[in-house]
């Protein structure tokens, strides 16, 4: 049974175009990690997390900008997950059939897809303007405004794919709403649910915008959430405007590492969804 | 006209039945109706159900035979436009009025569904899952339930040794009396099998089918199912229903020797369904 001409041809010309598309985007992806790699490796060393943002003209690390990063990154997921989840499970299950879990659904939409510079104009003039003072308070709060409806959505999406016949035989079983919700619809929706959370805080991590206006920057070690807090984005953002060719390296440096955690969280989301499925 | 004069015929014919399954009736069913939202889906259905037997409900697909099921349990009460009006007494109560609590209903009726639904977690867990809501239990004393009612659904033996191992590892049929295990982990009075054996293949029905003929000394059994031969092999009452509507129901023997209704002669000699 020989294959028509024609087909031969159409399956040669469609698999080419794949395979292009596919090495048209990792080109960008590897082309990206070099040129950070390249440009920064004057300053990819262990002196990187051990010293601070240096004064122009001498040599420093990053350490206080990881540091501010990390904690606002985990006071956002501390503030955004509660909230996020127990918002998305109303959305999917408590509210499931209300109109006020369709409106809510649909600002939460609005919320999802607002420009983090307004995120963070919103809480300069709520947090910022009212203390008097940039804080890593502030800088903690804009980033879990942007993290929280990644939450609620994922988790309302994560509830919504579990079979309703999973929730019938918990309920057929006399079991409350809370209880099935909790013991049954989590369990089964507890990868998609991480996958979810981990995936906003890759957002997150490189978010600027929203940290210019809140935390600010801060040159030296702080370790106070009360005042203006180091952190990547920003320290990357005003080294590479710069003219010194030292905060120029740091800045690459940071991008890399920036970059490299991202990617490092989005392949921990492949493996936990993989795990979700084998279960 | 020929609606009417149908009722008019089964009416007698019913009532006759019901003589003798009143008195032992576990279920009574009193001008049942059942709505999805304008979609009218079971009309004035009067039936009782005897106790510590086996009723099948048999039907054309859409005939109201799982709407009927869920509306013992009020387990559609999960989706709005959903309502069903009418009496249905159990133990002297009429468990669709909303006052009467949800959990006690539930605690007394157990379902069972179409497909295998256990739980992302041990067989362990599963089985004990609902014990420890509705009583203060000692490990030791749920131990012993969840060995009762494993060995009830004749699942002991395979699952034994590895009761601390996810639900999910289990084959199809495994599941399905697991989750009979669980259902009557909580010791129902009735049990619900909504098509319980149509995901599974001969061998593990054949088991399933077993069982519930074991079970039906402990347990008031309802079973719908679409497989004929099934409803003649396990229970001894069968009720056949058609848009809705209960055309008749007797004993199965009767039911399929000797049917009064030509609609049911014609659903069970296959000409239609």
């Amino acid at each position: 049974m020989a294959i028509p001409a024609r087909r031969r041809i159409a399956d040669i010309s469609a698999f080419a175009f794949a395979t292009a598309a596919t090495v048209f985007g990792l080109v960008w992806l590897t082309w990206i990690l070099w040129m950070t790699i390249r440009q920064g490796a004057g300053a990819l060393s262990p002196q990187l997390f051990k010293e601070m943002t240096p004064p122009p003209g001498s040599s420093g690390g990053l350490l206080n900008a990881f540091y501010g990063s990390a904690v606002m990154i985990l006071l956002a997921v501390i503030i955004g997950t509660p909230i996020g989840v127990a918002a998305g499970t109303y959305l999917a299950e408590h509210g499931r059939y209300t109109k006020l879990a369709a409106i809510v659904s649909f600002v939460n939409d609005i919320l999802l897809s607002a420009p983090s510079i307004v995120i963070g104009l919103f809480i300069y003039t709520l947090v910022v303007r009212t203390m008097g003072h940039f804080s890593g308070w502030a800088g903690a709060l804009s980033l879990a405004m942007i993290l929280l409806p990644i939450i609620v959505r994922t988790t309302e999406e994560s509830l919504r794919l579990i079979p309703d016949t999973m929730r019938e035989a918990g309920f057929a079983l006399g079991l409350p709403r809370w209880r099935v919700t909790r013991q049954i619809l989590y369990k089964a929706g507890l990868s998609s649910i991480l996958t979810g959370i981990l995936l906003g805080v890759a957002r997150i991590a490189g978010e600027t915008a929203p940290l210019l206006f809140t935390a600010l920057n801060n040159q030296f070690w702080s370790s106070s959430l009360n005042g203006p807090l180091a952190n990547v984005p920003v320290v990357i953002f005003q080294y590479a405007m710069s003219p010194y060719d030292e905060w120029h390296t740091l800045a690459w440096a940071g991008a890399f590492v920036l970059t490299a955690f991202v990617l490092a969280l989005n392949i921990l989301v492949r493996v936990l969804a993989r795990k979700g499925k084998q279960r | 006209m020929n609606d009417s004069a149908t009722a008019l015929r089964i009416k007698p014919a019913s009532s006759a039945m019901v003589s003798d399954a009143e008195n032992m009736a576990a279920i009574h069913i009193r001008d049942l109706d059942f709505y999805y939202g304008k979609g009218h889906a079971l009309k004035a259905v009067n039936m009782d159900v005897p106790a510590k037997c086996v009723t099948a409900i048999i039907g054309p697909s859409g005939c109201g035979k799982s709407t009927l099921l869920r509306t013992i349990n009020r387990i559609y009460e999960l989706y709005p436009d959903q309502y069903a009006t009418g009496e249905i007494m159990i133990d002297g109560r009429n468990v669709l009025d909303r006052k009467y609590p949800l959990a006690d209903l539930r605690r007394l009726v157990g379902m069972v569904f179409q497909k295998p639904t256990p739980f992302p977690s041990s067989i362990w867990s599963n089985v004990g899952f609902a014990l420890s809501y509705y009583e203060r239990l000692s490990k030791s004393e749920i131990n012993d339930r969840i060995e009762d009612a494993l060995r009830q659904a004749a699942l002991w033996d395979e699952v034994k040794d590895k009761l601390n191992q996810s639900a999910l590892g289990l084959s199809g049929g495994q599941q399905q009396r697991l989750c009979i295990a669980r259902t009557i982990a909580t010791r129902p009075e009735i049990l619900l099998l909504d098509e319980a054996t149509s995901a599974l293949d001969p061998i593990s029905t054949a088991k399933v089918e077993e069982l519930i003929h074991e079970l039906r000394e402990r347990f008031t059994i309802v079973i719908v199912t679409h497989n004929m031969q099934q409803a003649a092999r396990v229970s001894q009452r069968t009720a056949f229903f058609h848009l809705g509507e209960l055309i008749e129901v007797g004993n199965t023997s009767e039911i399929f020797t000797n049917p009064r209704e030509q609609r049911t002669r014609d659903y069970i000699t296959g000409r239609y369904g």
